[in-house]
């Protein structure tokens, strides 16, 4: 007889526990531990890093502080917020629902392409407000677009959408570079890249600071996302899709409409990260094989805040310190500035740890909520959902 | 009963297995708590008590599948411990567990053989002659070549049987083997037990029906809340009184509450006595107003579909579908809530088609659908109680203005329904995870029979639910159908169909094989339908 009989339920496991008084508490430690744990282990351990590369971390973090906040750089960080909160909202908005966007990249490089492709023109043509509002419908567009496609496709025939999302993500990526080369090329210059929207033209600070109003566009959405999520029928169907996708079958979601909507919202907004980016006073064109990734950096974030809009708003800020000081900081310890990655990986690392450890000792809890991890271990199987309809 | 003892064993009066002050708690709760218990040679000992009560890891403890956190494990008066099945098996205990473990591709014999590791070659000769003898010892026929899948319930559990005493077991543990036997398979399980009992075998029959323990068991145990609260041996059992040994069994089973659930089929001495209270409903069933026509539905995955089923609900009716477990209940359920699409025939709801309406239209018109997936589809445990009985009317005026939820509204109207509904919950904002199953169950009823219901539908509706939980819900369901409405119930019980059903469908492999007015003899109906239709399967 095999020992592999285990039809003893085992009984009650969960069912009995109670509210407890001790709730809120453990609350607090449970976000202490699992969002604020790893970031400063990280932190440490870099600093154990700078000391074997001969740097000083004290010297290094002290840098960070100084060129990331103090004598108004917290402004620089700020502008460089924008696109990251963007983006981090569009993920947590189908993250939510069970469902991976992970063609962030590509939705991010496309609308990018097509603002700095069609802005130069536009600005001139029409009242400067109008091109601006026009411009982020755009690039919501060309986002959404590029995500309804993986969205269609999970909500019509089941087709894993970690797969499509990233190999439309390469398909984005390169569709922007090579219009960037072709069609949006600016023909006055060899680089690849497009033409320099002037800097009168772009997005016009908020009076008394250096911070342009994307920053207000930015909070709003996270404002207005977490209003959704939490308040609203469309937040609830998509929480419910999320936490249990049976259940949302069962109490008569539609599922195939939710699907491409959440996808839809989630690429609108990271295309609208992009027309920020683009708009920002900094930029004002993009070039070839230049557009950035802030998506990779910022998905350890939005599980940090475990998929909360407005928790991730400090995560999004530390990092866009780190990301504006580090800089500095590493060229004047001479360092690459790549060592802000390393952060980040070691951040991941950390959080990977916990994650392990807690799992051991079943204290329950986790970033990444069950659906989505389901979905991730076996990306090829067909979700149940999708038999559905 | 004396049997002779076996050559080369000492005759002690020592029992064959002896439980001492076993205790074993899991966070949250005290699953046993200070239990005795013991069985000697030729003696039934029947394990009595409701969900929950704390049999399962009992017998866990004694199969070595849990560890105990205190307490003995005595063997013909010696201390063991038994820390994995394998030893259990070693120290002559044999299990049957609830939910058969044979690999159904594979057949008979090879099943049997699999826990062979004494050798590396398969000796299917000596395997075989092991089989026949166990067979004629028990005095059944198996074929030993054939698929497990292709076995009849009640033949697939003498499997198991001869699979717990393959090693030469002396104490065979029989975990609620009657879950959706047959009468006549179980009448054939009666039989085994007692041949098995003369030739010197002690048997624990753990069972939550008061009527199997008193037509078998020569010693009652009863376990409430983890607690051994009372045994009744044989000489008790031979000189009182049906109607007063029941009475003693549902006090032990359930203390002060006993009022509450003594009229629960689980609890009657004789399932027969039901039968006449339904000529009373049956002259009360009205039109039609849920009809299947020649209706099909593609299996998923490893579970079956079904095949050109047609059935017809009448107003006020309590329709039963008898059937063991995985024979298209799950798709004859989810199509009629709309959850699956039929391949092919038609649904009409009060003589409109609904086969292409969605779960959300069919929902709206009052068609509801109780599902036995209590966690895993019918609520979302991480949401609050208040949510999740309002999981199927999100955005729905008045309790969502503009997409916006109505937080105070919700709450009010999800406060009336948790005290209309008896559900235990410390508040209304609570998560609906914590909640036991029996009070998830009331949440989702609550959901399902609110707003106006007409039909409908309760897949397992009381599995693993304590038995006053388990009568409140049948209650709920009578209470349904007096009141203008009508139920679709499936069930794997039969004595719960029986109990509460005007009519009972039998399915069988996808098809209906059957349908019997609720009356004296409809268990052997059904019995015969069952068998009737696996027999025909197994000539095709």
């Amino acid at each position: 007889m095999s020992d592999a009989q285990l039809p003893i339920e085992a009984p009650l496991r969960q069912a009995r526990f109670q509210d407890t008084g001790l709730r809120w508490g453990s609350r607090l430690a449970d976000v202490v531990i699992r969002s604020i744990v790893p970031v400063v282990l990280a932190l440490v351990a870099g600093g154990i890093l700078l000391l074997a590369l001969g740097v000083n971390p004290l010297t290094f973090y002290s840098d960070v502080w100084k060129y990331g906040v103090s004598d108004g750089n917290w402004q620089q960080s700020a502008v460089t917020m924008v696109p990251l909160l963007l983006i981090a909202v569009g993920l947590i908005v189908v993250f939510r629902a069970n469902l991976w966007n992970l063609g962030y990249n590509g939705q991010f490089a496309l609308a990018a392409a097509f603002v700095a492709g069609f802005g130069p023109s536009l600005v001139q043509d029409v009242p400067l407000w109008f091109a601006f509002v026009l411009l982020f419908l755009l690039a919501a567009a060309v986002g959404a677009g590029w995500a309804f496609v993986p969205g269609f496709l999970k909500a019509r025939y089941g087709t894993n959408e970690i797969i499509t999302t990233l190999m439309m993500s390469f398909i984005g990526i390169d569709l922007a570079d090579y219009l960037i080369k072709g069609q949006f090329q600016d023909p006055a210059i060899q680089t690849p890249q497009t033409e320099a929207i002037p800097l009168d033209k772009l997005l016009p600070p908020i009076p008394g600071t250096s911070i342009d109003v994307s920053l207000l566009v930015a909070f709003t959405a996270v404002l207005v996302v977490h209003y959704v999520l939490t308040r609203t029928a469309f937040g609830l169907r998509l929480h419910v899709l999320g936490a249990n996708p049976k259940a949302a079958r069962h109490v008569g979601i539609k599922l195939p409409q939710l699907t491409i909507a959440a996808f839809v919202i989630s690429g609108a907004l990271i295309g609208m990260a992009a027309a920020a980016y683009v708009l920002s006073p900094f930029w004002g064109y993009v070039r070839a094989d230049q557009i950035p990734t802030y998506g990779d950096s910022i998905i350890p974030f939005v599980f940090l805040a475990r998929l909360n809009a407005l928790a991730v708003v400090p995560f999004v800020a530390f990092y866009a310190v780190l990301s504006t000081g580090g800089d500095f900081a590493a060229s004047q310890a001479n360092l690459p500035t790549d060592f802000l990655l390393v952060l980040v990986g070691l951040i991941l690392l950390f959080m990977t740890i916990i994650e392990y450890l807690g799992r051991r000792r079943e204290l329950g809890g986790s970033y990444v909520p069950a659906g989505l991890r389901q979905s991730l271990r076996s990306p090829l199987r067909k979700p149940a959902e999708a038999e559905a309809e | 009963m004396s049997p002779s003892p076996r050559e080369g064993e000492t005759v002690n009066d020592a029992p064959l297995v002896e439980l001492v002050g076993i205790s074993k708690a899991y966070p949250g709760v005290l699953a046993n708590d200070d239990v005795t218990l013991s069985v000697r040679r030729g003696e039934v000992h029947c394990l009595l008590g409701e969900n929950g009560a704390g049999k399962s890891t009992l017998i866990g403890i004694l199969s070595g599948l849990v560890r105990p956190d205190s307490g003995r494990i005595r063997i013909d008066g010696r201390d063991v411990s038994i820390d994995s099945p394998r030893q259990a098996l070693a120290h002559g205990i044999g299990t049957v567990y609830q939910h058969s473990t044979l690999i159904p591709e594979l057949t008979v014999l090879e099943n049997l053989m699999l826990g062979d590791t004494r050798s590396l070659r398969l000796d299917s000769a000596g395997a075989g002659k092991r089989l026949r003898e166990l067979a004629d010892q028990l005095a059944v026929e198996i074929d030993p070549h054939e698929k497990a899948l292709d076995l009849a319930l009640g033949r697939q559990q003498q499997v198991e049987i001869v699979k717990a005493l393959w090693r030469g077991s002396r104490v065979l543990v029989l975990d609620e083997p009657t879950s959706m036997l047959t009468p006549q398979a179980f009448s054939e399980l009666e039989r085994v037990v007692v041949r098995l009992k003369e030739q010197g075998q002690g048997i624990i029959f753990i069972t939550h029906k008061l009527h199997e323990a008193l037509s078998l068991g020569d010693r009652i145990s009863v376990l409430r809340q983890g607690r051994f609260v009372g045994e009744l041996d044989k000489q008790q059992l031979e000189s009182t009184s049906v109607d007063d040994l029941r009475s003693t069994i549902v006090r032990l089973m359930f203390g002060d509450e006993a009022p509450a659930a003594a009229d629960a089929a689980e609890l009657r001495e004789d399932i027969t006595q039901i039968e006449q209270e339904h000529d009373r409903r049956r002259a009360a069933v009205g039109e039609t107003v849920l009809e299947l026509d020649d209706v099909s539905v593609a299996g998923s995955g490893t579970e079956i579909g079904i095949e050109h089923v047609s059935l017809r609900l009448g107003l006020q009716e309590i329709l039963g579908v008898a059937g063991v477990d995985g024979n298209g209940q799950q798709a004859l359920a989810e199509v009629v809530a709309g959850q699956r699409h039929p391949t092919s025939g038609e649904i009409r709801f009060f003589d409109a088609p609904i086969t292409r309406l969605s779960v959300h239209a069919r929902q709206k018109l009052g068609l509801r659908y109780v599902t036995d997936d209590r966690l895993g589809e019918g609520t979302v445990p991480p949401l609050s109680v208040s949510l999740n009985l309002f999981l199927k009317r999100i955005g729905h005026r008045p309790f969502w203005k503009f997409g916006r939820l109505q937080k105070r509204l919700v709450d009010r109207k999800a406060g009336e329904l948790v005290k209309e509904f008896d559900v235990r919950t410390p508040s209304i904002s609570t998560r609906a995870g914590t909640l036991s199953g029996g009070n998830i169950q009331k949440v989702m009823l609550a959901r399902e029979l609110s707003f106006e219901p007409k039909v409908v539908i309760f897949n397992k509706p009381t599995y693993g639910l304590d038995l006053k939980t388990t009568t409140t819900v049948r209650n709920t369901i009578r209470e349904l159908a007096d009141g203008g409405g009508a139920a679709l119930v499936i069930s794997t019980d039969l004595d719960e169909l029986i109990e509460i059903c005007d009519r009972i469908a039998v399915i069988s492999r996808g098809r209906l094989v059957g349908v019997v007015e609720n009356g004296r003899g409809v268990a052997e109906e059904i019995g015969t339908l069952m068998v009737g239709a696996e027999t025909m399967e197994a000539a095709a």
